[in-house]
C-alpha cells in the first residue's frame, strides 16, 4: 500500500506509528475481505473481534477500563485507515466508539463505566446508540420513545430508527421522554442490554451503501430497565446526547476523510495503470481531490486535538464534519470521472466509496443541521 | 421565439406521462434490484409506438421530430431511467444511423423490425482500450469474397446482451487511422458473433450492459453502411444525434427527484413545520428547478437544430449532454438530502436515481470529452 497520503503536522511521530500499525491490521483483516462483506451483506464481527484484542474498540478510553490509553486523534486516525479500505467498517467502529464507549465514559457513574467499558473496548460487546426516530431526525428533541418511572425501573414504550450496529448491539443507550411537552428538557438517556424483555431489534435497512455495516430498527414493548440503567440525571438525556454528537461529529469526519482518501488512492492507482498522467483534465481532477483531502484532514486533526486538550469542540466538530462530508462526496465523485464505465463496476472501489459516502451528509446531523450549528455559535442563538 | 410545446407535443408528453406512471413506474425498483431486463415494458412501448418515433412511416415509424422523442424519454425515464435509455439507444444509436447512412435494402431490412422493436438496437463502438478515444478501437474486419470477417471484442454496450441488431465499428485498413474505420450491420445469428460479460453497473442496471464477442465474425459485405473508412464520420454523427436524447433522460431523472422532493418538503415536519418551509431547502428546490429547465431547453434547442436539418449540431448536443447530466446529479443530491435518513435506504426512488445518475455524467461521453467537443467548436 502506497504511502501517497498527505502528511499533517498535527499529528506527532507516536500517531503515525499507531497509524502504520492500524494500516498493517487493515491489509491483512480488513482490505481483503472488503468488497466481500459488502456484497454478502456480512456484519463485521470477526474483524471487531480482531481489534479487540488490541483494545481498539476503546482506542480513547484508559487502561484501566479496558481501553487502549490513546487520545482522540488517535482514535480519528484509526476511524480513518479503517474507512480508507472499508466504509462499513469504520462506521461501525466510530458509532460505537464515539456514540457509546465514549458518552458512558464521560457521562456514566462508576458502577456503569466499571461494567460496560472493558467488554466494549475489548469487541467482546458492541454498542449502539438509540437517538433517532421516525418523527424526529434533524428534530431530536421530538422524540416519542417514552420512558415511565415504576417502583425503581423505567418503562420505556416506542421504537428507534437507523440505528448502526442495531441487530448486532449488546449495550445499547437510548434517549426517552418522560414529558413530551417538555420536549429537550423532558428526556433522559438510559442503556439497555440486549435479551431485555420488551426489547427487540425489528428490521435491517436496506441501505445505498455501507451495506455490511447494520442499520436496525429497535423496538421497545413495556421493556423494564432499572433505574441503574439511567446515564446521568433525569432529564439530563439531552446534554448527554448533543455532547456526545459533538464528538460523534469528528468520528463522521474522520470516516468521510478516509472513504475519500480511499477514492484519492484508487483513481491515482488507475491513472498509473493506463498511463494517463499527461492528460491536463487528469491533473486537475487529482488535483483537486488531493486539496480536498488536504484540507478535510486538517479539519478533522484539528477537531481531535482540541478535544484532546479538553475544549469544546461544538463548532470545530461541526465546520470538521460538514466540510469532510461534502469532501467525500465530491473526491469520490471525481474518482468515479475519472475511470469512466470502469468506474461504474464494482471491480474498483470507486462506485463503493461514492455510495458509501452520501451517507456521511446526513448521518449524525445533516450538511443542513451543522450549518445551523456552527452559524449559531459564531453568530450566537 | 415560442417556448411553450406546441399542441401534439403536449399530446405525446401526457399520453407518455401517463403510460409511464401507470406502467412503468410499479415496476422500476423491482427491475433495477434484479437487473432484469423489462422486456414487457419494451412491448407496451412498441404497441404505442414508442419504440420508433423517429423512424420515417414508411418504414414502420412514427415519423415524428426529435424534440417529440425528446419529451418521451424525459418522461419515461422520470420513472425509469434504465427503460430510458432503451429507447434511446434503440432509435438514436441504432435506427437513426441506418435511416442517415443506410443504403435503401438496409433501410428496407431493418427500420421496420427495430421501429416495432421486434428486435432491439445497439451501438457497439467502446471497446476496452477505446472509451474517451474510440479512434483508437481495435476491432478489425477483413474482406474475404462474399464477406467481411470481424475480430475483437466491444464492452459496456447498453442493450448489448438483449439486441438482436447491432451498429459496430471496425478498422478496415489500420493505417489510415480513423479514416480506416468502417460500420456495419450485424445481427445477432451471424456466425461468430456472440454475447460476452454482463456488466454489473451501480447504476442504470436493468440495461444489459454486455460485452460482444467477434471470433471470425462472418458479416455479408451488403452490411457495410456507406463506403469503408466512413466508419468513424458515422460514429461521430450519430453520437452527436443520442447526445440530445441522453440529455432528455438525465432531465428526466432530475425532474422525478425533483417532483419527489417537492412532494416529500411538504409532507415532512420537523420542529413543528414543514421542512418546504426552511429558506435552506427552498435554496435547494429553486435551484433544481433551475437548472432542469435550463438543460431541458438546451435539449429542446438541440432536438430543434436536428429537426430543422441543421448539420453542424455537436456543439449544442454536447451542451446538452453536459448541462443534462449535471443538473441531474445536482438533483438527485440534494433529493437524496432531502429525504435524509430516508432517502438513503431502498424504500424510496430517489436513492435508485441517485446511482442512475451518476451514469448520466459517465456514459455517452464523461464532462470532460463533452467540454472539449464544445471548446473544439468554440474554436474552430
Amino acid at each position: 500500500m502506497e504511502e501517497n497520503r498527505l502528511i499533517s503536522a498535527l499529528s506527532d511521530e507516536e500517531h503515525e506509528r499507531f497509524r502504520r500499525k492500524v494500516i498493517a491490521f487493515v491489509e491483512e483483516h480488513v482490505r481483503p475481505q472488503a468488497k466481500e462483506l459488502e456484497l454478502k451483506e456480512t456484519f463485521p464481527r470477526d474483524i471487531i473481534r480482531e481489534m479487540g484484542k488490541h483494545r481498539w474498540m476503546g482506542i480513547p478510553i484508559p487502561e484501566k477500563y479496558g481501553g487502549a490509553g490513546l487520545d482522540n486523534l488517535s482514535y480519528v486516525i484509526a476511524v480513518e485507515e479503517f474507512s480508507r479500505a472499508s466504509g462499513s467498517v469504520g462506521i461501525t467502529l466510530a458509532a460505537h466508539t464515539s456514540l457509546v464507549v465514549w458518552p458512558i465514559y464521560t457521562h456514566g457513574s462508576e458502577v456503569q463505566k466499571q461494567k460496560y467499558l472493558p467488554t466494549l473496548s475489548s469487541g467482546e460487546h458492541i454498542g449502539s446508540f438509540g437517538l433517532t426516530e421516525n418523527n424526529a431526525g434533524s428534530d431530536a428533541g421530538a422524540t416519542e420513545t417514552m420512558a415511565v418511572y415504576d417502583n425503581g425501573h423505567y418503562i420505556i414504550n416506542g421504537n428507534k430508527r437507523f440505528i448502526t450496529n442495531g441487530t448486532y448491539a449488546d449495550t445499547i443507550i437510548f434517549t426517552a421522554s418522560h414529558d413530551r411537552s417538555k420536549r429537550v428538557h423532558g428526556i433522559s438517556a438510559f442503556i439497555v442490554e440486549k435479551g431485555t424483555p420488551g426489547f427487540n431489534p425489528v428490521r435491517k435497512e436496506d441501505k445505498m451503501g455501507l451495506r455490511a455495516s447494520d442499520t436496525a430498527e429497535l423496538l421497545f414493548e413495556d421493556c423494564r430497565i432499572p433505574k441503574e440503567n439511567l446515564v446521568g440525571e433525569e432529564n439530563d438525556g439531552f446534554k448527554v446526547f448533543m455532547e456526545t454528537l459533538d464528538g460523534g461529529r469528528i468520528s463522521i469526519g474522520a470516516l468521510a476523510l478516509g472513504e475519500a482518501q480511499g477514492a484519492l488512492d484508487a483513481a491515482i492507482r488507475y491513472v498509473q495503470e493506463h498511463d494517463l498522467k499527461k492528460s491536463q483534465t487528469v491533473q486537475k481532477t487529482i488535483a483537486d481531490m488531493t486539496m480536498d483531502v488536504s484540507a478535510a484532514r486538517h479539519m478533522i486533526y484539528h477537531a481531535a486535538r482540541l478535544k484532546d486538550k479538553k475544549l469544546t469542540v461544538s463548532l470545530e466538530g461541526a465546520v470538521a464534519k460538514c466540510f469532510a462530508s461534502e469532501a467525500s462526496m465530491r473526491v469520490s465523485s471525481m474518482a468515479m470521472d475519472l475511470m469512466g464505465m470502469e468506474g461504474l463496476t464494482n471491480r474498483y472501489p470507486a462506485e463503493q466509496f461514492f455510495r458509501d459516502a452520501k451517507l456521511n451528509e446526513i448521518g449524525e446531523g445533516t450538511s443542513e443541521i451543522q450549518r445551523i450549528v456552527i452559524a449559531r455559535q459564531v453568530l450566537g442563538r | 421565439m415560442d417556448f411553450t410545446l406546441d399542441s401534439d407535443q403536449k399530446l405525446i408528453q401526457d399520453m407518455v406521462r401517463e403510460f409511464a406512471t401507470n406502467e412503468l413506474e410499479p415496476v422500476a425498483e423491482e427491475i433495477d434490484r434484479s437487473g432484469e431486463f423489462p422486456w414487457t415494458n419494451i412491448k407496451k412501448m412498441a404497441e404505442l409506438g414508442l419504440m420508433g418515433m423517429i423512424v420515417p412511416e414508411k418504414y414502420g415509424g412514427g415519423g415524428m421530430s426529435f424534440v417529440s422523442l425528446a419529451i418521451a424519454v424525459e418522461e419515461i425515464s422520470r420513472v425509469c431511467a434504465s427503460t430510458g435509455v432503451i429507447v434511446a439507444v434503440n432509435q438514436t444509436l441504432s435506427a437513426y444511423p441506418i435511416l442517415k447512412f443506410g443504403d435503401d435494402a438496409q433501410k428496407q431490412k431493418y427500420l421496420p423490425i427495430l421501429a416495432k422493436a421486434e428486435k432491439l438496437g445497439a451501438f457497439g463502438l467502446t471497446e476496452a482500450n477505446a472509451g474517451s478515444d474510440p479512434a483508437a478501437l481495435e476491432t478489425h474486419a477483413k474482406l474475404d469474397g462474399d464477406h467481411y470477417i470481424l475480430n475483437g471484442s466491444k464492452r459496456f454496450i447498453t442493450n448489448g446482451g438483449e439486441a438482436g441488431i447491432f451498429i459496430v465499428f471496425a478498422s478496415t485498413d489500420k493505417e489510415k487511422g480513423h479514416k480506416g474505420i468502417s460500420a456495419f450491420i450485424i445481427e445477432r445469428d451471424f456466425p461468430g458473433f456472440s454475447v460476452g460479460k454482463h456488466e454489473d453497473l451501480m447504476g442504470l442496471r436493468a440495461t444489459a450492459n454486455c460485452e460482444l464477442l467477434f471470433e471470425d465474425c462472418k458479416v455479408p459485405k451488403e452490411n457495410l453502411m456507406g463506403e469503408e473508412g466512413q466508419g468513424f464520420k458515422i460514429a461521430l454523427h450519430t453520437i452527436d444525434t443520442s447526445r440530445i436524447d441522453i440529455g432528455a433522460q438525465a432531465v428526466g431523472i432530475a425532474q422525478g427527484a425533483m417532483e419527489a422532493s417537492l412532494k416529500y418538503s411538504k409532507e415532512r415536519k420537523t420542529f413543528g413545520k414543514p421542512i418546504c418551509e426552511y429558506e435552506m431547502i427552498q435554496s435547494k428546490l429553486a435551484e433544481m428547478a433551475t437548472r432542469i429547465d435550463a438543460a431541458r431547453l438546451l435539449v429542446y434547442r438541440a432536438a430543434a437544430m436536428k429537426d430543422a436539418g441543421i448539420e453542424r449540431f455537436s456543439k449544442e448536443a454536447a451542451m446538452a449532454k453536459y448541462m443534462a447530466s449535471e443538473a441531474c446529479m445536482y438533483s438527485v443530491r440534494e433529493a437524496v438530502q432531502i429525504y435524509g435518513g430516508y432517502g438513503y435506504t431502498k424504500d424510496y426512488a430517489v436513492e435508485r436515481f441517485f446511482r442512475d445518475a451518476k451514469v448520466m455524467e459517465i456514459y455517452e461521453g464523461t464532462s470532460e470529452i463533452q467540454k472539449i467537443v464544445i471548446a473544439r467548436n468554440l474554436l474552430a
